[in-house]
């Protein structure tokens, strides 16, 4: 368990000596205050018209769609990049067990997520300053602990892809379209479909996101994150081990 | 220390290495020699808990490295060829981070130890992306002292180093290999010579021989030449030194010098000296010629040359 402790320290530390970190952080952000900015003014226009209050669904929307694509290119060197360097021959010649190493690398990635996603509180303290009587702040806690369970997960898909393959390309793309088909595909209809369209369904990252969104916590959902999360590590651990068998 | 029996790993159809049987016991060097490719990595990184063997078992420190593989991991110092250095760290925060994976006591102390030893203590602050390759080999053999390991295994320790360094490191290796048992493969022969207590020639997977550098050169070569040179043309020479008892063949290559074989194990340069003196010669040099072990491994690992490609239509324009 030290171990882990110790991997993921490094790991993220590693993340602000990193260029790739800065610029992707760099893009959520300017994104994300873009965002925010359309949707205050949008606000101000049809309040003009009808009495209207934003809520804070009005961050956290768009920033579900952009951990999409921010998680493949956070992810993407954390173990490729230890195979491409040969430091995979060091740390699997060291006395770490093969899941402590890829826990400790989902770890660091995960707390690096946390960061950025405690930086993004600015958008609704401001909101909460501009709007009468203030946020609603079981959406927004709701919201946020959603939003942490889907980091996670996305983390650790992340990071299993990256234990695959040496080319961080690869891995970033591979990740990329992984998101993808667990963000779009859906079965036309979930309740008419099959077996295949109800695991289809099961799968889907946002369908299981849309409770926290509006403001209430199903356990279920909370159950899913966390088994994404624990088979993708699973994997990983996989993985590495089969790269010892190579 | 070491004990390795009938290991061998394929890597898909090829096999790398084939039956590998040796052991090297506490506070020796054991010389891992033979050309590129011809599994010294291999078999480091089995002995080393990296990846498992196909076949056969292997023992380090009396712990199975597969079984046993942490337990292993724990008790051995591995420099693998390329150096796995993370450029972006400092040396002393990639030293502490090994430390720390190892569960050192006193960490800071301790890496503040092996850069010592190193002598590495003014660059400890400086990234290791920008140290030249010499630097970098020193604080991958930092890393791998860093938990005073019972086995050191070292992939060509001293590639990519300049000669004053190589000295360094060897003087370095043999220090350590005192107390510890030191595995270390090169393909530079004269290093084998100079730091191991015993050679294993490997070459294609297999053990081509296994023996102390001095016995290897004495066994091989199965006679001794004594080379001698005198003033002037040497006219007479070949015939006086053919004239004494025990002399093999005499090889007359060069003016006034000659090769004379003697038997292994009888030094019989006393005699030469004495007659060609008393022969009226003016006596310049006179030595013994050693097979070096450059020869000896060439002799070993040398392939029977293919026989001639009769059917060359296919290089015909």
């Amino acid at each position: 368990m030290r171990n882990v402790w110790i991997i993921a320290r490094r790991e993220y530390k590693l993340f602000f000596i990193s260029p790739v970190a800065y610029v992707v952080a760099f893009f959520f952000m300017i994104l994300l205050g873009w965002f925010f900015y359309s949707a205050l003014r949008d606000a101000i226009i049809q309040s003009t018209y009808q009495p209207y209050v934003p809520s804070v669904q009005i961050i956290i929307s768009p920033m579900v769609t952009l951990l999409l694509f921010v998680m493949p290119a956070i992810t993407m060197r954390s173990i490729s990049e230890e195979m491409r360097m040969g430091t995979m021959e060091l740390l699997l010649t060291a006395p770490v067990k093969d899941w402590e190493l890829v826990v400790g690398k989902w770890l660091g990635a995960f707390l690096f997520m946390l960061t950025l996603l405690a930086v993004t509180w600015i958008f609704p303290i401001v909101l909460n300053f501009l709007v009468k009587p203030g946020i609603d702040q079981g959406i927004l806690l709701t919201g946020y602990l959603g939003l942490v369970l889907m980091v996670a997960s996305l983390v650790a898909i992340g990071v299993f892809v990256s234990s695959l393959f040496n080319n961080q390309l690869v891995v970033f793309m591979i990740s990329l379209v992984l998101v993808l088909i667990f963000w779009l595909v859906r079965p036309a209809s979930s309740t008419t479909g099959g077996l295949g369209s109800q695991i289809l369904t099961y799968f889907n990252f946002i369908d299981h996101y849309m409770n926290f969104f509006q403001g209430t916590i199903d356990l279920s959902d909370v159950v899913y994150y966390l088994s994404i999360t624990s088979l993708a590590l699973f994997l990983g651990t996989v993985s590495v081990e089969m790269r010892r068998w190579r | 220390m070491i004990e390795v029996e009938g290991l061998t790993k394929d890597y898909g159809p090829r096999r790398a290495i084939n039956n590998l049987t040796f052991e090297a016991n506490s506070g020796e060097i054991l010389g891992f020699l033979g050309p590129n490719g011809a599994g010294k990595t291999t078999t480091m990184r089995i002995l080393t808990g990296f990846m498992p063997p196909t076949m056969g078992t292997a023992r380090v420190a009396g712990f199975d490295v597969v079984d046993q593989s942490l337990e292993v991991r724990k008790r051995v110092g591995y420099l693998p060829e390329t150096v796995p250095l993370y450029p972006d760290m400092t040396v002393f925060d990639y030293l502490k981070f090994m430390a720390d994976l190892r569960h050192i006591k006193n960490a800071e102390e301790r890496v503040d130890d092996v850069l010592d030893i190193v002598h590495m203590e003014e660059r400890a602050n400086g990234y290791i992306g920008n140290l030249s390759k010499g630097l970098r080999q020193r604080i991958g053999l930092a890393q791998c002292l860093l938990h005073e390991p019972e086995v050191l295994i070292l992939d060509e320790p001293t590639i990519g180093l300049d000669p004053a360094q190589i000295r360094e490191v060897r003087t370095l290796i043999r220090e350590i290999g005192k107390q510890r048992t030191v595995l270390l493969s090169t393909h530079i022969l004269s290093e084998a010579q100079q730091i191991c207590d015993r050679v294993l020639i490997i070459n294609k997977g297999e053990i081509v021989v296994e023996d102390t550098p001095e016995r290897l050169q004495a066994g091989l070569t199965g006679v001794q030449r004594v080379s001698v040179r005198v003033q002037g043309d040497g006219d007479g020479l070949e015939k006086l030194i053919s004239g004494i008892s025990g002399v093999g063949k005499v090889i007359s290559n060069q003016e006034g010098a000659v090769e004379v074989e003697t038997p292994p194990g009888k030094d019989l340069r006393p005699v030469i000296a004495r007659n060609v003196i008393k022969g009226g010669f003016d006596l310049l040099e006179l030595k013994n010629i050693d097979l070096s072990l450059e020869d000896i491994f060439l002799q070993l690992t040398r392939e029977e040359p293919e026989p001639p490609n009769t059917d060359d239509s296919e290089e015909m324009p």
